[in-house]
């Protein structure tokens, strides 16, 4: 037992050809991360107000796709997705559509906390915030350069382009265009963080700005409990990849199905659903237990990671065999 | 055992004092519902096309929460959401925060097959709608007196009114609850609708509708265009659960179903009973189920649910109470 935390920047077809200066600042930002994750779980603050302040703080790096660098609609606009859960209790929100609001994670938190609802989405949501009186900036604030030219690379080649370009292998799912290597930075994915203390509480939050060049309106896994985001009294996880993929295959839920209706351990859980349950290169995850152990599988060329255990293991990484301490 | 089945629901927790003519009128049209369903059946439609069929018969009708007839949200105006999901490569498609669109269930079939994604929402879900084509309404025509009349009393009550009655007094013999989160009500609220079917091929489909809560804020979503939450259909099995939204979300109702299934071998009654039993704690819904051996099943933890189910073999049964 022991608390432990585990995060990350999205799963997807990264390739090892990433330029460094691509990587670099995206593997500080998981090192920073981590390190604000891990320093307030040492000073025994809760795994739900850890995984938040973990996310909140993911969704402000422009380099992920979540707040500030979320990728853009087809008509070059953003609309932000969260959600959160509480395992103990069971408790979650979820919030889809956000265009002005800095904090995604934390609208769902108070989606959660205070509304009878679970999910606030679009206009509604928009509302809410401004109720809430959380932080909100004009939606420029979220747009950032590169993002405007993945969208206009999307639009030139005509397709929905998801965490990753290169064309995926064994693509069973219907209606994915196929996707022709472009210039290899483009691979952005959702974040996530999932947290459990040393007496076992377990939370979970994920948060997105989805796929670039989406229809106005769609919705993915990230706000979608059981989907992208699942926490319970065993386990909490946080999924990222391919959406559609997430969705039927509710991987965060089929993780914790598995522990309970099946015995398995947190680890062969979560390699089962992610190699065994999901097609090559849609799904990636992070999942932590009640009993302190960390698992981060993913079948796509990378995952964006890192995690941390009381017993002094850490890992920063984005692909098998590289890792960055 | 094999061969096609179907079930068919109008909501969970009613009134026990819902009059007697309100009563025959929602047997009525679940009869006519799986009618509806065991004709297209037996002329070999597939499950899919069934539960939209279905659903899309329950939406046009104003007696319960879908399509008109539809719950209003505090402005006064409709917000309808449904989802559909097939079993045999687990496709699925949603939509959330329609406001012009005859039949969303059939949306949701459209984005399943013809967009790139698997849920739509708000003026994306309605643009979408119009690039389909499909059939299009003012608001207006989605509102019924009768809701008109329910939104006032619960602003007047200020409070949210879910998708089943809630009773305010015991009936004898009943076990019924006198609050559904610290609500009573005494007078008809609207349901939700849903239908699972598992076709003479052993194919299963799922699909379920709704208007939502009665004075919901604008922007909420519940439980049903959810995929695993309200709806769910694998290889093994097709579910559609109704009742309190956050209770069906937070337990993953309709997944759970097929989970324990897949995961712990249990027959289709034995996972809805368990799944009844243990994952709702302190929230109250129903959910109808069928197998792709042909078996079908419902359970609910309320005070009835509006429910028919047939099977191949001869068995028809429509029914409201326990």
């Amino acid at each position: 037992m022991g608390w432990a935390i585990a995060l990350h920047g999205g799963a997807g077809d990264i390739p090892y050809s990433l330029p460094l200066e691509r990587r670099q600042p995206r593997e500080e930002a998981l090192r920073h991360c981590l390190q604000i994750g891990v320093k307030a779980l040492k000073s025994n603050m809760a795994p739900l107000d850890v995984v938040e302040l973990v996310v909140r703080e993911l969704e402000n790096i422009p380099h992920f796709n979540a707040g500030r660098g979320s990728v853009l609609t087809n008509k070059g606009t953003v609309e932000m997705e969260a959600s959160i859960m509480d395992g103990n209790t069971m408790k979650c929100g979820a919030v889809s559509g956000l265009t002005t609001v800095v904090n995604a994670v934390s609208l769902a938190r108070l989606v959660m906390d205070n509304t009878p609802h679970i999910y606030l989405a679009f206009d509604g949501a928009e509302d809410f915030a401004r109720q809430q009186g959380v932080e909100t900036l004009h939606t420029s604030h979220f747009i950032t350069p590169e993002n405007i030219e993945r969208l206009n690379q999307a639009k030139e080649a005509n397709r929905v382009q998801i965490d990753y370009t290169q064309p995926i292998q064994n693509d069973t799912t219907k209606g994915e265009p196929e996707i022709p290597f472009a210039n290899g930075d483009s691979q952005l994915g959702t974040v996530g963080c999932v947290a459990v203390d040393g007496n076992g509480n377990l939370a979970s939050a994920t948060s997105t700005g989805g796929l670039v060049n989406k229809m106005v309106g769609r919705i993915g896994d990230t706000p979608l409990i059981g989907a992208g985001t699942y926490a319970n009294e065993l386990c909490a996880v946080s999924a990222t990849g391919k959406g559609e993929a997430v969705i039927r295959g509710t991987v965060a839920r089929d993780v914790a199905a598995m522990m309970e209706f099946k015995g398995l351990s947190l680890k062969e859980a979560a390699d089962c659903v992610v190699h065994e349950r999901t097609p090559k290169g849609t799904v990636g995850l992070v999942a932590v237990s009640a009993a302190g152990e960390v698992a981060m599988p993913y079948n796509t060329t990378g995952m964006f990671r890192a995690c941390a255990a009381e017993d002094g293991y850490s890992e920063v990484a984005i692909w098998p065999d590289t890792k960055i301490e | 055992m094999s061969g096609w089945a179907i079930a068919v629901h109008g909501g969970a927790g009613v009134d026990p004092n819902l009059p007697p003519h309100r009563q025959q009128e929602a047997k009525q049209l679940l009869t006519e519902c799986l009618n509806l369903g065991i004709s297209a059946l037996r002329s070999n439609a597939s499950a899919l096309d069934v539960v939209e069929l279905v659903v899309r018969k329950l939406e046009t009708d104003p007696l319960f929460n879908s399509g008109r007839g539809s719950a209003l949200t505090a402005k006064g105006t409709v917000e309808m959401e449904a989802s559909i999901m097939d079993g045999t490569k687990r496709r699925c498609g949603a939509v959330s925060g329609v406001s012009t669109v005859k039949n969303p269930i059939s949306l949701a079939r459209l984005v399943m097959e013809k967009s790139p994604h698997s849920y739509l929402a708000y003026t994306g879900a309605e643009e979408f709608a119009r690039e389909q084509g499909v059939e299009t309404e003012d608001n207006e025509y989605f509102i019924t007196p009768d809701n008109v009349g329910m939104l006032k009393l619960a602003k007047e009550a200020n409070t949210i009114l879910f998708d089943y009655r809630i009773p305010t007094e015991k009936c004898a013999g009943t076990e019924s609850p006198v609050k559904m989160n610290g609500l009573p009500l005494s007078i008809y609220a609207p349901e939700t609708v849903g239908c699972v079917v598992v076709d003479s091929q052993g194919r299963c489909a799922a699909a379920t509708s709704t208007g939502g809560l009665m004075n919901k804020m604008s922007g909420r979503i519940g439980d049903s265009p959810l995929i695993g939450a309200g709806t769910y259909a694998c290889e093994v099995c097709g579910v559609s659960c109704t009742g309190e939204g956050e209770a069906i979300i937070r337990g993953t109702l309709a997944r759970e179903v097929a989970a324990v299934m897949e995961y712990k071998g249990y027959e289709l009654q034995q996972a809805v009973d368990f799944v009844i039993k243990d994952r709702l704690d302190e929230g109250f819904a129903g959910l109808i189920a069928v197998s792709n051996k042909g078996e079908v099943a419902y359970g609910f933890n309320c005070n009835g649910m509006f429910r028919g189910c047939a099977t191949e073999n001869g068995f028809m049964e429509v029914g409201i109470w326990e």
